[in-house]
């Protein structure tokens, strides 16, 4: 923020950054070979929804463009889900074939482009790829819009107040060359309970 | 660009915020020529009360400045919570930093019935983002409502309005300094001079009125500068949840929550009263009591809102 901003106090709203999201497809090869997760095919879009018609009218729309492609022949076609949690935020949850990362991702950028074209760009908080090893411990590679960056967030079942720090570490360290990490660690935010994880 | 105009800034506000500051600035001015003007008549015999009023205002404002944060801790009785002490606030606090990308102050929880919350600290690192437990547990804000809350203290905090308030503070501080080491050298000191110098002794209550008139002069235009910034963090909040009408509930609920608080805490939350998400004092007249009051009105409040919500919904974002 420019020093005539903070001169006036009005914040310029964070745009997002998009594109380092194609990143992922290559992170999640790197995170099975050296860790043995594979993606679980689901990933999801968070956002923090606008009140009012122009706002709903534009997620209705995204909703309706991401089933439209799941309707391949040969394909288990999963629609996309939509939840709003408990802060309000609402979460797209796109499904695919775990060896689909590329679509899962064009998918998830879908909704990014829409939100931003009109106009909505600050209001994407994060989007997630979950990831599970054969053990059954889950991993999410959570992206920060407004800092073009990833962190890994590793749940602990059944808990809401602790997670796996160790394995984030771990997964931290796997990916720092195929990945922006956000290396500000006070930036990684639980996301206990979120949809797609 | 087409994305910019549905978050424009609103230029009407910022014109009158150029407005006050410049008039802040030229009381400033006028300030520093009187002193020069009397240092130059009596030969610097008054230098030294000058110098000593800049120097201990100058120095309350820096530290007032860079332990604001404390400060303000300790006045209010809050204690700093863990994510894991109140996970609730903590996790709003870090979706709408997410949001806005900006560093997560820490937070604090004060043991005060009264509603309200106020963020201070002189940069985003060493913020301080304190709710009272009112706000929590007794004013029934649902989440949305809270959320809008946290997300005006958080743009006080990008605002940086703690080192814009002080800044602007400074020069009244300094004259009302002033006033009060003339009125003491005028008594204590005017005996031991004898008649030696009746230009100086003459001068003194000139010091006093000029310096009387211009700390008047800065507190109303400080005050009108802190409503101005209240407003921007009002739509600065709004604009940063999407949901300007969950901010404006919130406001009406807090307001109306205020009635009903005992005196006592009142009266002790004054000193943090520029900080707060409303007012702790209320005035109990309207019309000029305004003029006076560190916060907009509830219904200027609500009405700036209400822009931000038409603003927000605006068709097409290309459309000025």
């Amino acid at each position: 923020m420019g020093f005539l901003d903070t001169l006036f106090g009005r914040t310029k709203p964070a745009q997002p950054k998009l594109d380092d999201l194609f990143a992922l497809p290559s992170a999640a090869i790197q995170l099975q070979a050296a860790m043995g997760f594979t993606p679980t095919g689901s990933g999801s879009v968070s956002f923090k929804a606008v009140a009012g018609k122009t706002f709903s009218d534009i997620q209705r729309e995204v909703q309706e463009l991401l089933n439209m492609d799941t309707g391949k022949p040969g394909e288990a076609g999963l629609p996309v889900e939509v939840t709003r949690d408990s802060f309000g935020y609402t979460w797209l949850v796109a499904n695919h074939m775990s060896d689909e990362m590329e679509g899962l991702v064009t998918d998830l950028h879908a909704v990014n482009s829409a939100l931003v074209d009109n106009g909505y760009g600050p209001q994407l908080l994060c989007t997630l790829v979950a990831f599970r090893d054969d053990s059954g411990r889950s991993l999410a590679l959570v992206y920060l819009y407004k800092r073009g960056t990833f962190y890994p967030f590793a749940p602990l079942p059944g808990r809401q107040d602790d997670h796996d720090t160790g394995l984030e570490l771990e997964a931290k360290s796997v990916l720092e060359d195929d990945l922006k990490i956000e290396q500000d660690m006070t930036r990684w935010f639980p996301i206990y309970g979120a949809p797609g994880l | 660009m087409a994305v910019r105009t549905r978050y424009a800034p609103d230029r009407g506000l910022t014109v009158r915020m150029t407005a006050t500051m410049f008039l802040l600035g030229l009381v400033f001015v006028a300030f520093v020529a009187l002193i020069i003007g009397i240092m130059a008549a009596t030969h610097s015999s008054l230098g030294a009360i000058i110098v000593v009023a800049l120097i201990f205002g100058g120095g309350t404002a820096f530290i007032s400045l860079f332990y604001s944060d404390k400060i303000a801790l300790a006045a209010a009785g809050a204690r700093e919570v863990s994510p894991r002490q109140a996970p609730e606030l903590h996790a709003i606090v870090d979706r709408l930093c997410a949001l806005a990308d900006m560093d997560k102050p820490r937070i604090a929880i004060a043991p005060t019935a009264m509603p309200n919350a106020f963020a201070t600290g002189r940069n985003s690192k060493n913020s301080v983002l304190c709710v009272t437990d009112g706000l929590l547990y007794r004013s029934k804000l649902t989440p949305e409502e809270l959320e809008g809350v946290l997300a005006h203290e958080l743009s006080h905090v990008a605002h940086k309005d703690v080192q814009v308030m002080t800044y602007a503070s400074l020069l009244a501080i300094v004259a009302g300094l002033l006033v009060r080491f003339a009125f003491y050298s005028e008594i204590f000191g005017g005996g031991r001079r004898g008649g030696g110098n009746s230009q100086a002794a003459l001068l003194i209550p000139l010091i006093m009125l000029g310096s009387a008139l211009i700390y008047a002069i800065s507190f109303l235009l400080i005050r009108l500068l802190s409503r101005y910034r209240e407003l921007a963090a009002d739509r600065s909040g709004a604009l940063l949840t999407g949901n300007p009408g969950a901010l404006m509930e919130a406001l009406k609920k807090v307001s109306g929550g205020m009635a009903s608080i005992p005196t006592k805490d009142l009266r002790s939350a004054e000193p943090l009263n520029a900080f707060y998400f409303a007012p702790a004092l209320r005035p109990n007249g309207q019309g000029l009591a305004n003029i006076f009051s560190t916060h907009p009105s509830l219904q200027k409040r609500l009405e700036e809102l209400a822009k931000v919500q038409r603003q927000l919904n605006q068709a097409t974002p290309g459309d000025r």
